[in-house]
């Protein structure tokens, strides 16, 4: 029986170093050679700035933008770190809100923002992914429907012409994945930094 | 529901069965000492290990030398991990400056790692450091799952074998599974993950303004060689808190697709491992069959509850239908890029196996929604199961099956030539019945203490269902949860620790045994009352077993939670 002990210590330590420090580093190694950009968390410059990841969506509230979805992330509380207090799209605590299809708040939280949503745009109803939460908190997309909802909005706000800015979310729309996979998405920073060319121009 | 969601779903129930023949075969050479392709390269490594850790390939053990050395090794595991997350503040590869791990949950993850359940109580990126993800964690996705794997190997040499004292040399299992299956499909499928998005780095983590102005922290990490193993070792356990419904873990549909087939690629294909090493494919597609008709009867139930919507929605003006523009149904905890078909096969999928990772949050599914993973993992995740508890609690549940058609015709039950007799009929009622004990015991001691009652996020049924799944998933060793439950508590992290522990030992221990017994047995030949086990009968009377056995187990705890929450929903009754 004790003869096993040796081998169980060994082996662990083995393991380690194989699985646990050669093989990340090394794959560490292989992907900042072959793919750097991806590797690194696929991030977007603007003007030799970090503005964030192309995956990783970020919150937006001015009617100048296309809002994401809304997040149930949060941060802990700086006066009293038990708790924590609601931070949208905190890129370093990804979570969902957890809440059940029968639950008061859900449904309170649901009513209470498709309504604020129809005063925007009362020609057509609230598409469901503006009103729920993703299950990262951090969903970079939007579908096409809600994209194309808060057209009239941003185009307001801007001053441009609907036309225009539903052309750019018709750019910005990804179909499925080889025709097959998943479901058609608009990455929502990367249709706000087309938005913002289209400003400056 | 829609056409391009059905399609989605057959094409990977296609691919499964596409992947399972060709994957056995491989396996079955490796765990018959054959050379592979892959042995001129790694030959030379694997004989290094034998060399320093004093083990001599050839001689093969009794089942009880097998069981002392694998828990051996999981107690060196378990010391490991644990020193690990405690030390983690003065050890290098840091830059988050995480902390040492609390006590409790330094115990509750390590238990969870080595057990390959991956529950996680904790944070993943506001807790771990880089080194802990590392040479922890993401060494436990390894060893843990090799450690399943070789165990249901040794099960399978059980049937296989005659008149034989041993089952094999767990070391050897351990180290060919490791460097030959895992390691090789890590390191290409890895870089794919890379490719597509999945980072790779060592970087502190990212600090971007925003478009208006904000501060955004953005973690980073050595994510994409966690992120495959923890899919293909069915372990589950996310590099981040959001798990694979993070965009980092699992950016686009593509990635999606292709980590449900790691989740099912060894266990589908140990189906025909076993099949090939008791000498019939036939007998390998039998359990095959019944592992597909369940698959297929839970993803239908998921995907039809979930694509309708939230009833509860319609009187505000919200729109849930399917079009060209959105997938629509119910979104709640769901992300965009994967809509409601994927995300209702990832649920499945995920706890078929007992893997454990998610893209969606399990909490905000609807009633029968929830009711599919939760009753997945409370059947031991026999559907394909992954690399520890499928093959083996599958084939519990088989020699239950014999033992009751024996019963019914009043012969000696056989399966696969072997005479199922008092001993192995115990032995797996005994791996069975510790699921129950634990799943239902601590549910029942968590809702009578405030400690316990005191992590619920959600009121009601539904608050129940959190805690009935949060013990499931620890005794299943999934690892999926209702994660609204706040399981980061002394409380949580001890019982759920203790029920991570049962559900792997006390199933492991009882499953050597019927090993060993059965590698003794002499072989009966064929004869015309000889109940055959690769024929339409055998799979219908397995699948009877099963849902009997689970039926009668669960059916009050289930209808409790998410039976009553659904009747709740269609009175329009909230909580």
């Amino acid at each position: 029986m004790l003869r096993q002990v040796r081998p169980a210590i060994v082996m662990m330590i083995a393991m380690t170093v194989i699985t646990g420090l050669i093989y990340p580093l090394g794959m560490t190694g292989i992907a900042q050679l072959l793919f750097p950009y991806q590797a690194n968390g696929s991030l977007i410059h603007r003007n030799g700035r970090i503005v964030g990841s192309a995956l990783i969506g970020q919150n937006f509230t001015s009617a100048r933008y296309f809002h994401g979805r809304p997040s149930a992330t949060a941060e802990p509380d700086s006066k009293d770190p038990s708790k924590t207090i609601p931070v949208p799209y905190a890129a370093d605590n990804s979570s969902g809100s957890n809440l059940g299809p029968t639950s008061k708040a859900l449904i309170a939280r649901v009513k209470k923002d498709a309504a604020q949503l129809q005063v925007e745009n009362p020609s057509v109803p609230v598409p469901v992914d503006l009103v729920t939460t993703s299950a990262s908190g951090l969903d970079p997309d939007i579908t096409p429907a809600g994209a194309y909802f808060q057209v009239p909005r941003v185009a307001k706000a801007r001053g441009l012409p609907e036309e225009e800015v539903h052309q750019l979310v018709e750019a910005a729309t990804k179909g499925r994945l080889l025709g097959i996979f998943g479901e058609p998405s608009v990455n929502v920073l990367k249709l706000n930094l087309a938005l913002d060319k289209l400003g400056s121009k | 529901m829609t056409m391009n969601g059905w399609f989605q779903i057959a094409l990977f129930g296609a691919i499964v069965i596409l992947l399972t023949k060709p994957f056995g075969g491989y396996m079955t050479r490796v765990f018959t000492g054959a050379r592979v392709f892959l042995s001129p390269v790694i030959g030379p490594i694997e004989r290094g290990i034998y060399r320093i850790c004093g083990v001599d390939e050839r001689h093969e053990q009794h089942w009880v030398t097998y069981g002392i050395a694998m828990l051996f090794f999981t107690a060196a595991g378990f010391v490991t991990l644990y020193a690990l997350q405690r030390l983690q503040g003065m050890l290098p590869l840091n830059p988050a400056g995480q902390h040492a791990v609390e006590q409790s949950l330094a115990f509750n993850t390590s238990v969870s790692f080595v057990t390959n359940t991956n529950w996680q109580s904790y944070t993943p990126e506001t807790t771990m450091s880089y080194l802990t993800q590392m040479a922890g964690l993401t060494t436990h996705n390894f060893v843990s799952a090799a450690t399943g794997i070789a165990l249901a190997i040794a099960l399978v040499r059980g049937f296989a074998r005659r008149s034989a004292q041993t089952v094999g040399n767990f070391w050897v299992d351990l180290v060919r599974c490791t460097l030959y299956i895992l390691l090789p499909i890590a390191v290409i499928v890895g870089l794919f993950f890379v490719w597509q998005g999945v980072p790779q780095n060592l970087n502190t983590y990212t600090d971007a303004t925003t478009l208006e102005g904000a501060r955004q922290v953005i973690a980073q990490g050595p994510v994409a060689s966690q992120e495959v193993i923890k899919m293909l070792g069915t372990n589950g356990g996310g590099f981040f808190n959001a798990n694979s419904a993070h965009p980092y873990e699992n950016p686009n549909a593509i990635t999606n697709f292709v980590q449900m087939l790691l989740i099912f690629s060894i266990g589908a294909g140990l189906t025909n491992v076993f099949g090939r090493m008791v000498g019939s494919q036939r007998q390998g597609w039998a359990i095959f069959a019944v592992m597909g008709l369940l698959f297929l009867a839970g993803v239908a139930t998921v995907y039809t509850s979930e694509a309708p919507g939230n009833p509860a929605f319609a009187a505000f003006h919200v729109d849930q239908t399917p079009s060209a523009l959105q997938a629509g149904g119910n979104m709640e905890g769901k992300e965009v890029r994967f809509g409601i078909a994927d995300s209702a096969l990832f649920t499945t999928v995920t706890t078929d196996a007992s893997c454990g990772a998610v893209d969606t949050m399990h909490d905000s599914l609807m009633p029968l929604g929830g009711l599919v993973p939760m009753v997945n993992m409370m059947l031991g995740e026999i559907i394909f199961g992954g690399v520890d508890s499928g093959l083996y609690g599958m084939l519990l549940f088989a020699i239950l099956a014999v033992f009751i058609a024996g019963l019914m015709v009043g012969r000696t039950p056989e399966y696969l030539g072997k005479k199922i007799e008092a001993k192995e009929v115990k032995m797996a009622m005994l791996a069975i019945l510790i699921l129950p004990l634990s799943i239902l015991g601590f549910t029942a001691l968590a809702t009578v203490l405030p400690a316990g009652l005191a992590g619920t996020a959600n009121a009601g049924p539904h608050g129940f269902s959190e805690i009935l799944y949060a013990f499931d998933s620890a005794t299943a060793n999934n690892g999926s949860a209702f994660a609204g439950l706040s399981a980061n508590t002394p409380f949580y992290n001890s019982t759920l620790g203790l029920a991570m522990f049962m559900g792997r030992f006390l199933m492991i221990v009882p499953m050597l045994a019927v090993a060993g017994s059965l590698a003794e047995k002499k072989i009966v030949p064929v004869s015309a009352g000889t109940f055959p086990t690769d024929g339409g009968l055998f799979v219908g009377l397995l699948i009877g077993v099963i849902a009997i056995t689970g039926g009668l187990i669960y059916f009050p705890a289930v209808s409790l939670g998410p039976i009553v929450e659904q009747l709740a929903m269609k009175a329009g009754t909230v909580f």
